[in-house]
């Protein structure tokens, strides 16, 4: 509520804004004008020629140039925003391709999105051209033919350069195969950090955690499921209690959830008391668990990108002391993607983003701890000397685990046993 | 022309209002053919009402919107009562009136670096005070009880309705009835409450009804300072409504219905409170009782009114030395280093959001202005008076909660076709800032001596001559006043525009509340400054366009009227 000192009042009745035949008449000169509005409003009609492959690079360019491209992508992290915006800049420069941002708290919104616009018969120029996407989100989005049909990722350019061999979850997304629906974007494994200063023994386990959680109480947190970094640490657990962790990379069935739900929930109503806030508040996002260790509410926080940490301490938001670690039995690891929806608008645009960010000149600066701090997704063997010295001379961090101490990297279960979990979670913990 | 002004201006703010509200109240029911809903059902009523910490939800938004108006208005009753006519009271008038144009989203940041447990308050008594060297596990802000927001939205509310008070004051002949009071042997305080507030009061009802819509049903504040888990009913409904899963807009629907009872609720008990107040009151002069020794209560109140001034300042210098922190530990007072990095970093990013308020705000607010001016004039060449319920009219847009028919104003443009257009943000925009535009205008415009017109007319002058020759100069600075106050308005406008706009409009206060759930502080430092800066140029401006434009004129100096 704005208003200016002297000005204001709510003085005796005396404002003749009109009186009672002249409102009669302006409620149904309404009628009339929301009629107007309605016809008025135009349509606008797409005039491009609909472009499916990516095969013949020139004539992509070149419907590219002057489309603009809206991305949905998370938005909770500003780095990773500035880092979005400087493609941006770089494809516009290069391409004559406008990028827009549009900033999504959770992808599963931007399903949903797709999935209304399906519904309404809006089959093209939909308003979603490129979507960061993994996991649970693609497996849906592939199923209810929700993409691109063909496969397109391996016409790019720059996939040529993609670590195929070397990993495997390039083409495998949490069990379900990618089939060039979803080119390749960064890397990501789960790993934990804290201020080597304060903290001095680390729990190696989800056993060892809730011990430590035990020893200091109120010092853990994980965001809010279906926030993807609390998913993931839900996952993770459920992997360590699973009488037997293989049912998780196949489909749940009734069955298989029950003795992996009774662990898991056991083991969370004994950590949940324990943690920041009793439990009966939850952070928002793998950006707050950064910002509570920072101000010492916690001792322990995680990530899904090896790099934050480092990337944290470069940027004065997080103590030089701090340090990474894993579990013992390794951590889940993943890649993420981006993807085209079947009806985009600008698909054309939409490729040579995505082609631009597998370039190692995009990939070699979001591997930059100063930038972003995200693994390549590159076979840096594959690059030519002058490509290769970009990330020679990248300085990873003292926070930053290196390859060899990452461990194993487990496998994501299977999509569909996160929307059980994380249902049950809500109807457990979600209100107090 | 000019006739058609009112009724222009009546289809603005109303016309929204009327079709947002027609547009909940169908899918309320179910019946929404677009999205497959044919019949007239209650089924989502009944999904509503199993919604886990829905009741929860509901007493959230009573007790917010009650308590809060109740506190900012026994602190503007106690301050002006105890204190008006010193310097002190003077003192806390320069002190608030810029503390007004901030935005609601920036003071409850600087709140929330204040009170947190890891805020300011605390790092400047740790360790040495408190014994605590790591922040202590406490859940505050966002507090199930919802205590936090209560105390943002009170301090918040505060400089509104002193400021309103103190415009009605004149129109009540305060001071000689409170003189006439205390020559009766009332205590000071006494010959205020007694003498002064019945009929004072009358007179600030609707913008405290205002305020109690406001606080029973804000979205951006308490998103930043309000319970999570479960959240207040408004911020619930966002949620759904966000949703791109079409089919929550039903249970969104039959939310916002279920949000215009309780506020109307809301403003039904107040009702109640004040035939409760006023019998106590009547039993209490009638007891005869003096109340002569109030210095206490003077003293209280004094400390509690700096409290809150005090708490919004050092909340927004707060803001400002996060944005320029390099490393900051806690329990450290203050960073270690100072850095422009977070600024450096931000510009480009700031840019595009900046433009859009910009835009928006002085597109709304001219609008707003020419729409006003022109009734104003139409008024005052028709010369008629209307009732109260003009009046009435103008509170409306302020006194409907915004989620009620924001939703479905928001389900008409998705089926127009219009749900990321600038020109629906705009109309969207001109509901609130319309009648703002209008308070701030109407009184100096209606004050303005009629013999300035009789001289032009017997001099042969056209009325628009008039209108533009004498009127619109002489009222510049009141007329600038009144465009800056639709600016602000404009700018801090975040539910509007982030469900009319459908994300695609970023404006610095709907970055600055989506960044607030990373929690890095830096940087959403910078944005609420952005977000204060903004209506303080506007006002800036305001003041120094005028004083430049007159400045060879002694008599329009500002300080000669």
């Amino acid at each position: 509520m704005v208003a200016s000192s002297k000005t204001f009042s709510a003085s005796k009745p005396r404002s003749p804004v009109l009186d009672r035949r002249q409102m009669l008449a302006t409620l149904s000169g309404l009628t009339v004008s929301a009629f107007l509005m309605v016809t008025s409003s135009a349509v606008l009609a797409d005039g491009h020629a609909e472009l499916t492959s990516a095969k013949d690079w020139a004539k992509v360019t070149k419907a590219a140039k002057g489309q603009t491209v809206y991305w949905h992508a998370w938005g909770g992290g500003d780095r990773i925003n500035d880092y979005i915006a400087w493609i941006g800049k770089q494809v516009q420069d290069q391409y004559g391709v406008t990028l827009k941002h549009v900033k999504v708290s959770d992808t599963a919104n931007v399903v949903s999105q797709v999935i209304a616009e399906k519904a309404a018969g809006k089959d093209t120029g939909g308003s979603v051209d490129l979507v960061w996407i993994n996991g649970e989100n693609f497996a849906s989005m592939k199923q209810k033919g929700l993409l691109m049909p063909k496969s397109w990722a391996p016409d790019l350019p720059n996939y040529q350069y993609a670590d195929i061999k070397g990993k495997p979850t390039l083409t495998t997304d949490f069990t379900v195969p990618t089939e060039g629906l979803e080119s390749p974007w960064g890397m990501a494994q789960l790993s934990f950090y804290y201020d080597s200063a304060v903290t001095k023994d680390l729990p190696k386990s989800a056993a060892e955690l809730l011990d430590w959680a035990k020893k200091n109480p109120g010092r853990f947190a994980y965001p809010k499921p279906p926030d993807f970094i609390g998913s993931t640490f839900l996952k993770q657990i459920a992997l360590e209690v699973a009488p037997n962790a293989s049912d998780l990379s196949k489909p749940v069935s009734e069955e298989s959830y029950k003795p992996v739900a009774d662990k898991l929930f056991a083991y969370l109503d004994e950590l949940n008391p324990l943690l920041w806030r009793k439990g009966k508040a939850f952070p928002k996002n793998v950006t707050s668990l950064k910002t509570m260790l920072a101000d010492s509410e916690i001792e322990i926080a995680f990530t899904f990108n090896p790099g934050a940490a480092s990337s944290a301490i470069a940027n004065n938001e997080l103590p030089d002391s701090v340090r990474s670690f894993v579990f013992d039995k390794g951590t889940i690891g993943n890649s993420h993607f981006v993807a085209i929806p079947y009806n985009a608008k600008a698909k054309a645009g939409a490729f040579v983003v995505a082609n631009f960010l597998m370039s190692p000149q995009a990939q070699a600066r979001k591997q930059d701890p100063n930038v972003w701090g995200d693994p390549t997704i590159l076979d840096l063997a594959s690059l030519n000397a002058k490509d290769k010295a970009l990330f020679d001379a990248l300085d990873l961090g003292v926070a930053t685990l290196k390859p060899e101490d990452f461990g194993q990297a487990l496998p994501e279960p299977h999509a569909s046993w996160m929307e059980r979990i994380e249902k049950d979670w809500t109807k457990r913990y979600g209100v107090q | 022309m000019l006739h058609f002004a009112p009724i222009l201006a009546i289809a603005l703010m109303l016309g929204p209002i009327l079709f947002g509200l027609a547009g909940s109240l169908a899918p309320a029911f179910g019946y929404l053919p677009a999205l497959g809903g044919q019949d007239v059902t209650l089924e989502h009523f009944n999904r509503l009402v199993q919604i886990p910490g829905l009741t929860q939800s509901i007493w959230l938004s009573l007790s917010s919107g009650l308590i809060t108006t109740l506190l900012s208005l026994i602190l503007v009753v106690m301050l002006i009562s105890a204190w008006s006519g010193t310097r002190f009271f003077a003192m806390v008038q320069v002190l608030i009136s810029p503390l007004l144009s901030i935005p609601h989203a920036a003071t409850a940041f600087g709140l929330a670096f204040l009170l947190a447990p890891s805020g300011w308050l605390v790092r400047f008594v740790s360790p040495n005070l408190s014994g605590w060297t790591r922040p202590p596990d406490w859940l505050f802000p966002n507090d199930p009880q919802g205590l936090a927001l209560i105390a943002g939205l009170a301090t918040k509310e505060l400089p509104f309705l002193l400021l309103v008070t103190l415009a009605a004051l004149p129109q009540v002949d305060a001071l000689r009835n409170a003189r006439v009071a205390q020559t009766l042997g009332y205590g000071p305080m006494a010959s205020w409450i007694f003498a002064v507030w019945p009929r004072l009061y009358r007179q600030i009802r609707l913008p405290i009804f205002a305020v109690i819509a406001y606080a029973s049903s804000v979205v951006d504040v308490a998103l930043i300072l309000g319970p999570t888990n479960p959240p207040t009913l408004a911020v619930q409904l966002v949620r759904w409504m966000s949703d791109p899963d079409l089919q929550l807009r039903f249970l969104a629907s039959a939310g916002a219905m279920l949000q215009l009872c309780v506020t109307l609720c809301a403003l039904g008990l107040w009702w109640l409170g004040e035939k409760l107040v006023t019998f106590v009151f009547t039993l209490s002069i009638g007891s005869g009782r003096r109340f002569k020794k109030d210095i206490l209560w003077r003293w209280i109140s004094a400390g509690l009114v700096l409290a809150v001034i005090l708490s919004l300042l050092l909340g927004l210098i707060g803001l400002l030395v996060w944005s320029f922190a390099g490393f900051w530990r806690f329990p450290e007072s203050l960073p270690q280093t100072f850095t422009l990095k977070s600024w450096i970093k931000q510009m480009p990013m700031l840019a595009e959001p900046l433009l859009n308020s910009i835009g928006i705000g002085l597109l709304a607010a001219l609008i707003a202005l020419v729409i006003t001016t022109l009734c104003l004039e139409q008024e005052t060449r028709a010369g008629h008076k209307a009732g109260r319920g003009a009046l009435t009219l103008l509170y409306i847009p302020l006194i409907i909660p915004q989620v009620a028919f924001l939703f479905g104003l928001q389900l008409l443009f998705l089926l127009l076709g219009w749900e990321h257009s600038a020109f629906g943000l705009l109309l969207a925009h001109l509901v609130f800032v319309l009648p703002y535009v209008f308070l701030s205008l109407g009184d100096p415009w209606r004050h303005f001596d009629p013999r300035y017109g009789q001289v032009a007319a017997s001099l042969g002058g056209t009325p628009w001559a008039f209108f533009f020759h004498i009127r619109l100069p002489l009222l510049l600075r009141p007329i600038m006043t009144a465009a800056a106050v639709g600016f602000a308005v404009s700018i801090g406008q975040y539910l509007a525009t982030i469900l009319i706009g459908g994300g695609r409009w970023e404006t610095i206060t709907t970055e600055a509340v989506a960044l607030s759930s990373g929690g890095n502080r830096r940087i959403i430092g910078i944005y609420a400054i952005m977000q204060m800066l903004l209506p303080f140029l506007g006002f800036a401006l305001a003041l120094a366009l005028p004083a430049f434009l007159h400045s060879h004129r002694r008599d329009m100096r500002p300080n000669t009227h």
